[in-house]
């Protein structure tokens, strides 16, 4: 066990090295997230009830969609080098490459998350320090990123990888989705904080599935 | 096949079959390396000589026959196997963004070695790559890059080494460096399996030669009695057959 936590934090700091040069994935995550959200704000004329009914849709989409975006390139650049190959080669499970991808995933997603927050309550005029959002998003993400990153091991074999990546996940992670608007919602409009309390054990539920889950079907897809 | 005879092979696969989609890359193909010895791997495109250096590296599952390397069936010891094979591919698995000394640290680490930062020196030492091992690996050349697949391979000192036409894109220098692993590679305690298109090579570095065709050993013998034309013989005999 504690191998396998070594190997998936090697395989974390290597991804968060690999960004801090490269950049990559938390810029094109992030400037997506952002058109969607101004997109969104020019579109809809955000008066109060609107905003209660529509901003925390448009926030989850935006934050799937980059989230998307970037699961694709994060697992494109192991296939293209070939270096997933070279991960599967060390004495490990292959569990451990998954936590450690999923990991690195859910890392990037979160700053993605925290610069994309602000700016999205400042447009649609919502509380910005609303701290029911933190295990909202935080369960959220963990989810997002293990059905994520099993898919886009899958989709990366694939001619159209961009385009098979969302239509393969999406279906798998609306649970999460919905749970996370609807608790989401609650938040923002400031409702009574215990009607949330519906939403994050479901969403804890999925993730529990999930990272049971996800791990076998990595290893399934990975070997050929 | 008594236990004293298993106990001399690196390699021993029996009936290996192994299928993509309706592809036949592998059918019913037996094969074995005895400790010691460098097996040269010929064969024409598609014979599969490639899905069987995947399978004896685990990365491709067999989906009949069985395969054990150093001892362990592949399927329910992957593990350990891949604690004991260093695998070189067409391609040098590397990370482009990150130097040669960074590659190498990374994944000595992933295979739990204590002193990785030296493991990875001595390892570059090997391939001649010492002084290069602080640039990007992505800025450097086809063959440089290919040199750090191979010391990649060699950080943890495998028993078996398994190499996927390792000559192509070395230079003259690079190769003899080549012939000197696999010569290391094959002491008593040691093996190489090896592929390559180069029917001088196979004979230069290999014991013994097997040709593939058709997902099959089609034929087999050792280094010292086969010439370059015998083997161009066999080859072009079975190239037809391939799948």
């Amino acid at each position: 066990m504690k191998t396998l936590w070594r190997a998936a934090a090697l395989i974390v700091l290597k991804d968060l090295m690999l960004e801090l040069r490269t950049r990559d994935i938390v810029v094109s995550a992030l400037l997506f997230a952002l058109i969607v959200i101004v997109v969104f704000n020019f579109a809809l004329d955000p008066t109060p009830g609107l905003i209660a009914l529509v901003a925390p849709g448009v926030l989850w989409v935006a934050v799937t969609f980059a989230g998307v975006l970037g699961l694709t390139r994060s697992m494109a650049m192991e296939k293209d080098n070939g270096s997933l190959q070279a991960l599967m080669l060390a004495p490990v499970g292959r569990e451990a490459v998954f936590y450690g991808k999923m990991i690195g995933n859910v890392v990037f997603m979160l700053v993605v998350e925290a610069l994309v927050f602000p700016i999205f309550a400042a447009l649609f005029n919502l509380p910005l320090a609303a701290a029911g959002l933190i295990p909202v998003a935080l369960l959220a993400t963990l989810g997002i990123a293990s059905v994520g990153t099993v898919f886009a091991a899958m989709a990366v074999n694939t001619r159209s990888r961009e385009v098979m990546l969302p239509i393969l996940f999406f279906p798998v992670v609306v649970p999460v989705i919905l749970a996370a608007v609807e608790a989401s919602g609650i938040v923002l409009t400031a409702e009574s904080g215990s009607a949330t309390s519906r939403w994050i054990p479901l969403l804890a539920a999925f993730d529990a599935v999930f990272l049971v889950v996800c791990p076998i079907a990595f290893n399934l897809i990975v070997e050929e | 096949m008594n236990g004293a005879d298993a106990d001399r092979l690196a390699i021993e696969v029996k009936g290996l079959g192994k299928s993509f989609g309706r592809v036949h890359a592998l059918r019913g193909l037996d094969l074995d390396v005895r400790w010691g010895e460098t097996l040269t791997v010929l064969g024409p495109n598609g014979s599969g000589k490639t899905t069987l250096i995947k399978v004896l590296a685990t990365l491709a599952r067999p989906d009949r026959g069985t395969v054990r390397v150093a001892g362990m069936d592949v399927s329910a010891s992957g593990r350990s196997v891949r604690r004991n094979v260093g695998v070189v591919t067409h391609q040098p698995l590397l990370y482009d963004e990150l130097t040669g000394r960074e590659n190498l640290t990374l994944f000595a680490r992933l295979f739990g070695l204590d002193e990785a930062g030296e493991r990875a020196e001595a390892a570059a030492r090997r391939v001649g790559m010492s002084r290069r091992l602080d640039r990007r690996a992505g800025a450097l050349s086809h063959g440089m890059r290919k040199r750090l697949g191979i010391a990649r391979a060699l950080l943890h000192e495998p028993l078996v080494l398994l190499m996927d036409e390792p000559e192509s894109g070395l230079d003259q220098e690079a190769q003899s460096l080549l012939q000197q692993i696999v010569a290391d590679g094959s002491t008593p305690s040691r093996a190489v399996l090896m592929t390559t298109h180069s029917l001088e090579t196979g004979i230069a570095l290999g014991d013994r030669l097997a040709v593939l065709a058709g997902g099959r050993v089609a034929y087999s013998a050792p280094a010292e009695s086969v010439s370059a034309s015998d083997l161009r013989r066999a080859w072009s005999s079975h190239a037809e057959t391939a799948p």
